[in-house]
């Protein structure tokens, strides 16, 4: 038996692939595009996260912030 | 801003850590003594016990869910509560979570040795067990999201998404891979038969490794490794693609265990997900490795960095290995062999196994309140575990080309040249070897152990450490815009969905198509399957 014949049993089956196509093209070139035009600033804050957990109070008082 | 002093819970990290360390000797412990069998079976000792075939899942299990399961919530309650500015958000949790998963472990000992198996790798545990690993997951999930969810600072860091999606997908996994007909206390029949069986086992089995042994794992070098070596991550965007790309890719990749069985050509195909996993994997380690740009004279005086820049290397080396290793002409050579245990054993004992010391000796001095006793000791497990690595893997190659060789290897009549225990006792040596490396790996463990107990000795656990944080949220002074991802980052349970949904189309994609076969099992009538 080919795969063919167990997906023609599934109603409306040949929309499912552009679905699934589509989500993740726009997911990920969302992402991409969100990534890459992410503020400098941002980006910098939010990878010192693991870095600041340590430190007294005025650490949250970040000029980032 | 007005800030209040909370203390985060550092006794249920030490009871982790601790746990880490005791259950890595006994997992090391019982390798070893299977991999002397390898070279002197009479070592079983003719005592059902103690004989390969119940070793053989009491090491894997015992390193996997034991040693690596432990090292995952060490890191996991000391890094969240500081990343959230928050104390796990329940003690009692916390117990119920570190007793049970002991407790589970200690159950799911005896039974392996007692030979209570469902059979399936990874997932041997009988169904009682599968059901309290289920409550304790829950458990666990419910006090980390709590947790999240009261946190003192608005974005969830990078590290924190690879917990969540770890907790969703091992959820996910071990729930649908559990399914079974329970017939004793002890003896359940796997919901599944035939090819669907093999396909949805290795669905989990394989992202046991991903989302057992790597997720978290990442989220941990996330945290650690910019901690240790004081600063911070290379590239917070790569994180991000990393993330998403990683856990997208991961969840197709279970098939490329099953090439060349009777699972369909077409489901075969999916190996092509095993080749993508690739540019992730080594995105990850490149955002890893590149942390320490600049900082590579500190690598050279912090044993803790060595630790870790070993692991991510070995990350690295294995997650290049694993996609060749499901190319179909590359499969060919290695399948059955020796060569898929050097690789496994690349990953589990450097990328995991040296991961979890580099943050131990990082981790235990920092919760109570010293300095490590002793830089050399720690240097000498540094060394001779990375050459116990070698010597383990290595041979292990060695032997599996030794056996891919001579078992394709015909007279000139056409007959097979070697009869199979030809090609094992022509191995012996090179299982000497892995032995030896194996030792090697286990004396550095007891090393780190000896170097603990000394540390702990002369220090005074912090079991309640204060944090300034503040009372509420901080406003965020808001951009201009705020992108959708932004969006995503400061809310948990949504993120917690959004993993789930891409795991699951990889899983559903996947599945459904051998569940949509009639019959893939032929029956005899008077034959009545799933009964005692």
């Amino acid at each position: 038996m080919k795969f063919i014949n167990y997906l023609q049993s599934i109603t409306g089956i040949s929309i499912f692939p552009l679905i699934a196509l589509i989500i993740f093209t726009v997911f990920f070139t969302a992402m991409l595009i969100y990534v890459f035009a992410m503020d400098k600033n941002t980006v910098a804050r939010i990878s010192h996260i693991p870095l600041e957990d340590n430190l007294p109070s005025s650490s949250f008082n970040d000029p980032l912030l | 801003m007005e800030t209040q002093t909370i203390y985060y819970d550092n006794k249920i990290v030490r009871n982790f850590a601790f746990a880490t360390a005791l259950w890595g000797v006994v997992g090391m412990l019982v390798g070893l003594y299977a991999a002397l069998q390898m070279v002197w079976p009479q070592l079983s000792f003719d005592f059902a016990p103690t004989t390969f075939g119940r070793l053989r899942p009491l090491h894997t299990n015992a390193v996997i869910f034991a040693f690596v399961g432990n090292g995952i919530f060490m890191g996991v309650y000391y890094s969240l509560q500081r990343l959230c500015k928050a104390r796990m958000w329940s003690d009692l949790a916390s117990k119920v979570h570190f007793w049970g998963w002991q407790a589970i472990i200690v159950a799911a000992a005896v039974t392996l040795l007692a030979g209570f198996t469902t059979g399936k790798e990874y997932a041997e545990l009988e169904w009682p067990i599968d059901i309290a690993i289920t409550l304790i997951w829950v458990v666990f999930g419910l006090n980390m999201m709590m947790t999240i969810v009261k946190r003192k600072e608005h974005v969830i860091y990078v590290a924190i998404w690879f917990y969540i999606a770890t907790w969703i997908t091992v959820a996910m996994l071990h729930i649908v891979n559990s399914f079974e007909y329970p017939i004793a206390l002890f003896k359940s029949y796997s919901y599944y038969a035939g090819v669907q069986d093999a396909l949805v086992q290795w669905w989990y089995g394989h992202n046991a490794v991903a989302f057992f042994l790597t997720t978290p794992y990442l989220g941990l070098m996330y945290y650690f490794l910019p901690k240790a070596a004081n600063r911070p991550i290379y590239s917070y965007r790569l994180s991000i693609i990393h993330f998403w790309a990683l856990i997208f890719l991961y969840i197709w990749a279970g098939p490329h265990h099953l090439l060349y069985t009777s699972l369909p050509d077409w489901a075969q195909s999916w190996v092509v997900f095993s080749i993508m996993l690739i540019a992730p994997s080594w995105g990850g380690m490149i955002n890893g490795l590149f942390t320490l740009r600049g900082a590579w004279d500190k690598v050279k005086e912090d044993p803790v960095l060595k630790f870790m820049v070993v692991a991510v290397t070995a990350y690295g080396m294995a997650t290049l290995e694993g996609p060749l290793l499901s190319l179909k002409n590359v499969n060919a050579i290695a399948h059955f062999t020796d060569w898929i245990v050097a690789h496994v054993h690349v990953g589990g004992l450097g990328w995991n196994g040296f991961l979890t010391f580099g943050i131990l000796y990082w981790l235990i001095p920092r919760i109570f309140g010293t300095q490590m006793y002793s830089k050399k000791l720690m240097n000498a497990h540094f060394w001779i575990g990375t050459l116990g690595i070698l010597f383990y893997a290595i041979p292990l190659y060695w032997a599996g080309f030794t056996q891919s060789l001579m078992w394709k290897s015909f007279t000139a009549d056409g007959i097979i040249q070697y009869r199979f225990l030809e090609t094992v006792t022509n191995i012996v040596p090179m299982y000497a070897l892995r032995a030896l490396g194996g030792l090697m790996y286990l004396s550095g463990a007891l090393i780190m152990v000896y170097n603990i107990f000394r540390t702990v000795k002369t220090g005074v656990l912090v079991a309640n450490e204060a944090a300034h944080v503040p009372v509420a949220l901080p406003r965020e002074v808001s951009g201009t815009r705020e992108h959708w991802h932004r969006w995503i980052e400061k809310r948990p349970v949504q993120m917690l969905v959004a993993s789930l949904v891409i795991v699951a189309i990889g899983g559903i994609i996947e599945l459904v198509p051998t569940f949509l076969i009639q019959s893939n099992v032929p029956t005899i009538a008077a034959v009545k399957p799933y009964s005692a």
